[in-house]
């Protein structure tokens, strides 16, 4: 009995040093199966950086229209955050009723703010402006309404506001000139489609490529990958420097296309900015920051991996005895 | 250690490859298997190694029925079961210590341990000097030699070999054969498949010999 204890502590230390070393030798196979293929990627430059390339390009292209996308739809939201309502009032309503009107639709909680414009003001901002002097000088009468100027508080429910608001006997007429922005956010949710389909479709040109790649590399090791399977060799093993490869391709591929990403939208910035300035927009070019670069190489990685595991898999599959 | 229970093989084609073929060895024991092109030599090697599954008929390898090995632990069976192939099966793209350490790099095994284990068992074959070697500047009976040290580098306990002196000289394979004679002293079974009934008529081992896929001397 005393010595069961022991013994079966002995057994557990045995289990430990066997579990021990079954993971060093996984570790040490990884190492040396990333230290390999890395060897044989770098081994025939011309041939590899021809992949790292059209991995690259494959991944730049949704990855630059998914960037532009995103600039477009910064530029709507700033434009759609500053929406306003012009409502134009009867005119039978007098400057007292308009300004009681003002303050009373900008204390309601849909309204972010109610500005009052006068029928005068409105007229003498018309006179100032070029062109229109000459136009007004000839009238007796000022033709122009009473004015409210609101901002709404959410503006996806603007629409829904003037709605409201034209209902209202002092409100003659709600002018809602979001109609752009609206097409703007159909183009871009229709472009955001588009990118999807575009990157699915290139995805999936990245993974025949690489998969070819790496179907090619295992015929050319076929006696290798036959001999260590007849010796011993488990699937794993087989398929493990392989993944190496494929990851190698796919991280490169990733990188070049960060880079390309990268180095258009620098080259774009300077240019986007003075257009922006012509227009009085302060507004600049969004590019591709350090986490989607890093993503953008994690991408191509992923892509690797499961062009390798596809690509041996098949040849395990088709000779599975060894 | 290695024990065929009514054992047959038919290949896809239709052809009976080996039929009720049953026989026993034991663990310290060394066999040769012989019998005309064709009679199932090589079949009945690729059995053991798991290479090909009996169409009825069980193998048996240390006591464990091989139809119940799944896929996955076929690997490790052929860890257990050492093979020296009739053409060798070196890879000519790395040296003769990388051909003959593969068997422990994939069992994983640490660097300083594969080099005492590859020298030794080049040493056994007399190949020490060659190690750095690349196969193709050896001969025909050095690259068998090279074949037999990477066989037995894992210290399996089961040893086949087809044809190991296929092409070689009398006194070469003379030699080999007592390089196997040898393993088989330290406990190691082995199975040699042999044309050569000159030369393992005069060895005074237990012999199998297969006609058309059956035992010679079984009961019909
Ligand atoms: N994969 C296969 N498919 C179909 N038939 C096969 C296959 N392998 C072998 N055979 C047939 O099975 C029979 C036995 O073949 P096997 O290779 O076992 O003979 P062997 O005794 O090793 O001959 P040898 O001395 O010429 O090497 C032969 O008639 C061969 O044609
Ligand atoms: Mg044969």
């Amino acid at each position: 009995m005393a010595a069961r204890p022991a013994a079966r502590r002995d057994g557990a230390r045995v289990q430990r040093t066997r579990l021990s070393h079954r993971m060093s030798a996984w570790v040490r196979h990884h190492r040396l199966s990333a230290a390999d293929s890395l060897r044989r990627v770098l081994e025939r430059p011309a041939a590899s950086l021809l992949t790292w390339l059209v991995v690259g390009i494959a991944l730049a292209l949704p990855v630059t229209l998914a960037l532009s996308l995103d600039n477009l739809r910064a530029l709507g939201g700033r434009v759609d955050t500053q929406a306003q309502l012009s409502v134009f009032l009867n005119p039978a309503v007098d400057t007292a009723e308009g300004k009681a009107l003002a303050a009373e639709l900008g204390a309601r909680p849909a309204i972010a703010g109610a500005t009052f414009r006068s029928r005068e003001d409105a007229l003498a901002e018309f006179r100032a402006r070029a062109g229109f002097s000459d136009v007004l000088g000839g009238l007796e009468d000022n033709p122009l309404p009473h004015l409210l100027l609101l901002v709404p508080r959410e503006p996806a429910r603007s629409a829904a506001l003037a709605e409201e608001l034209s209902a209202l006997v002092a409100v003659d007429e709600v002018v809602l000139d979001l109609a752009w922005l609206e097409r703007l956010q159909r183009l871009t949710a229709l472009g955001r489609r588009l990118v999807l389909v575009a990157a699915l479709l290139l995805a999936a040109g990245v993974l025949l490529v690489l998969g070819n790649t790496i179907r090619l590399a295992v015929e050319g090791r076929r006696e290798e990958i036959e001999v260590t399977r007849l010796v011993g060799a488990s699937d794993a093993f087989v398929r493990r420097p392989f993944l190496y490869s494929g990851l190698w391709y796919g991280i490169g591929g990733g990188a070049v296309a960060a880079i390309l990403v990268a180095g258009m939208f620098a080259a774009l910035r300077r240019p986007v900015a003075q257009l922006a300035a012509a227009y009085g927009a302060d507004w600049r070019l969004a590019g591709l920051g350090l986490v989607d670069a890093f993503g953008l190489v994690l991408a191509g990685g992923a892509l690797g991996l499961i062009a390798a595991w596809l690509a041996v898999g098949r040849h395990l599959r088709l000779d599975p005895g060894g | 250690m290695i024990s065929f229970e009514r054992v047959s093989k038919r290949y896809e084609g239709g052809h009976d490859a080996l039929r009720d073929v049953s026989f026993e060895i034991g663990a310290d024991e060394l066999v040769f298997l012989t019998g005309h092109s064709g009679a199932g030599k090589t079949t009945l090697l690729r059995l053991v190694m798991l290479l090909e599954q009996p169409t009825r008929g069980r193998v048996l390898v240390a006591g464990r029925d091989l139809s119940r090995i799944t896929r996955r632990a076929i690997p490790a069976h052929r860890r257990e079961v050492g093979v020296v192939f009739q053409n060798h099966r070196l890879l000519f793209d790395r040296s003769v210590f990388d051909n003959v350490a593969l068997p422990l790099y994939i069992a994983g095994y640490d660097h300083r341990e594969i080099g005492k284990r590859v020298r030794a068992a080049l040493d056994k074959v007399g190949l020490l000097r060659q190690e750095r070697a690349m196969p193709v500047t050896l001969s025909g009976g050095e690259q068998q030699r090279v074949g037999i040290a990477r066989a037995v580098v894992g210290r399996p306990p089961v040893l086949l070999a087809d044809e190991p002196t296929g092409n070689l000289d009398p006194a070469l394979s003379a030699e080999i054969m007592t390089l196997f004679e040898d393993f088989s002293r330290v406990g190691v079974t082995v199975l040699i498949a042999s044309h050569d009934l000159a030369l393992i008529s005069r060895l005074r081992h237990r012999i199998i010999t297969l006609r058309e896929g059956r035992l010679v001397g079984a009961p019909a």
